[in-house]
């Protein structure tokens, strides 16, 4: 089995609201020296195939689902 | 004209359009279900709002993916008009039968208010039988509806003449680019709008300036309220 983390955030440029609120709550919290913060979206995905087997067919979920190409980047991690 | 409506599960406002449909063309719609693999002969085909499969993942995303859809591409591609309403629009998208996606609305919230649209291209399938720049109110109901194309995109849409329509006279309520509330494909034949036109098709909704969009679609000749 091969264990793989994909990690799916908003590309820069693209506007994130979520994570300006975010950030404005750490500010809140008294956390100082916050600069940014972006929000994205982690998936844990369990696979009975090879790694190689794997990272292929990771890369077209990201692409057929995961992420938004338009508006989203994705990174595929295996992790065990 | 023959229209069908496609139903998702978490859809919820495809019964406002069924009934619009039906009132304005005088025929109810075919009603197809996601994992339908046919449409009916339609002059029409709508995709209606609400939230599809809860909006798990993205607005429209798991949508996007159902069985049905490879038949609204074969359709659209023939040619046959799809309008795509608030989570239809996302579900096109996500579909990328539209160009673009919707992201969080800006300001965060859940916006459910009545806008002003300004009809930006009268010469489309979808908005013949208003003037441009002719401007009706319209309501919305959405949370993620703030438009979003990278800029050789929006440059391209902007160019095409294929916004449809705009918020106007700063009501825009979820921050889209260059105020953006519905676009169509390049083609012309497939609309993608947040605003709910179906919501204003009967004096008791307030007005009934929504109707000239079905009956520009379905080729209706205008009613004494459009």
């Amino acid at each position: 089995m091969t264990k793989a983390r994909v990690t799916v955030t908003l590309k820069n440029g693209v506007l994130d609201p979520q994570g300006k609120a975010i950030e404005g709550g750490l500010y809140s919290l008294g956390f100082e020296g916050v600069e940014s913060v972006r929000q994205g979206k982690v998936f844990d995905v369990e696979l009975s195939g090879s790694k190689k087997e794997a990272e292929a067919q990771l890369a077209d979920m990201c692409e057929k689902l995961l992420a938004n190409t338009v508006i989203e980047d994705y990174a595929v991690e295996i992790v065990g | 004209m023959k229209s069908s409506v496609i139903l998702f599960p978490g859809s919820n406002r495809d019964r406002d359009m069924i009934s619009a449909l039906t009132k304005i063309s005088g025929t109810a719609p075919n009603l197809v279900w996601h994992t339908d693999t046919d449409i009916p002969d339609s002059d029409l085909i709508v995709v209606p709002g609400g939230f599809s499969y809860g909006d798990y993942l993205r607005s429209g995303a798991i949508a996007a993916r159902s069985p049905v859809m490879d038949e609204i591409r074969k359709a659209a591609d023939k040619g046959i008009r799809v309008m795509g309403v608030c989570n239809g629009f996302q579900i096109l998208t996500e579909a990328q039968l539209l160009p673009g996606a919707l992201m969080r609305n800006a300001g965060l919230r859940f916006v459910c208010k009545t806008v002003k649209l300004e009809v930006t291209n009268a010469e489309t399938q979808f908005t013949g039988q208003y003037e441009k720049g002719q401007i009706i109110p319209c309501p919305v109901a959405h949370h993620d509806g703030n438009f979003f194309a990278e800029a050789d995109d929006l440059k391209r849409i902007e160019d095409n003449g294929q916004v449809a329509f705009r918020y106007a006279d700063g009501t825009n309520p979820n921050g889209s680019i260059n105020d953006i509330a519905g676009i169509i494909n390049e083609a012309g034949n497939v609309l993608g709008m947040m605003p709910h036109p179906e919501n204003l098709i009967e004096p008791d909704h307030g007005g009934q300036q929504g109707r000239g969009i079905f009956e520009s679609a379905l080729e209706i000749v205008a009613s004494e309220a459009a």
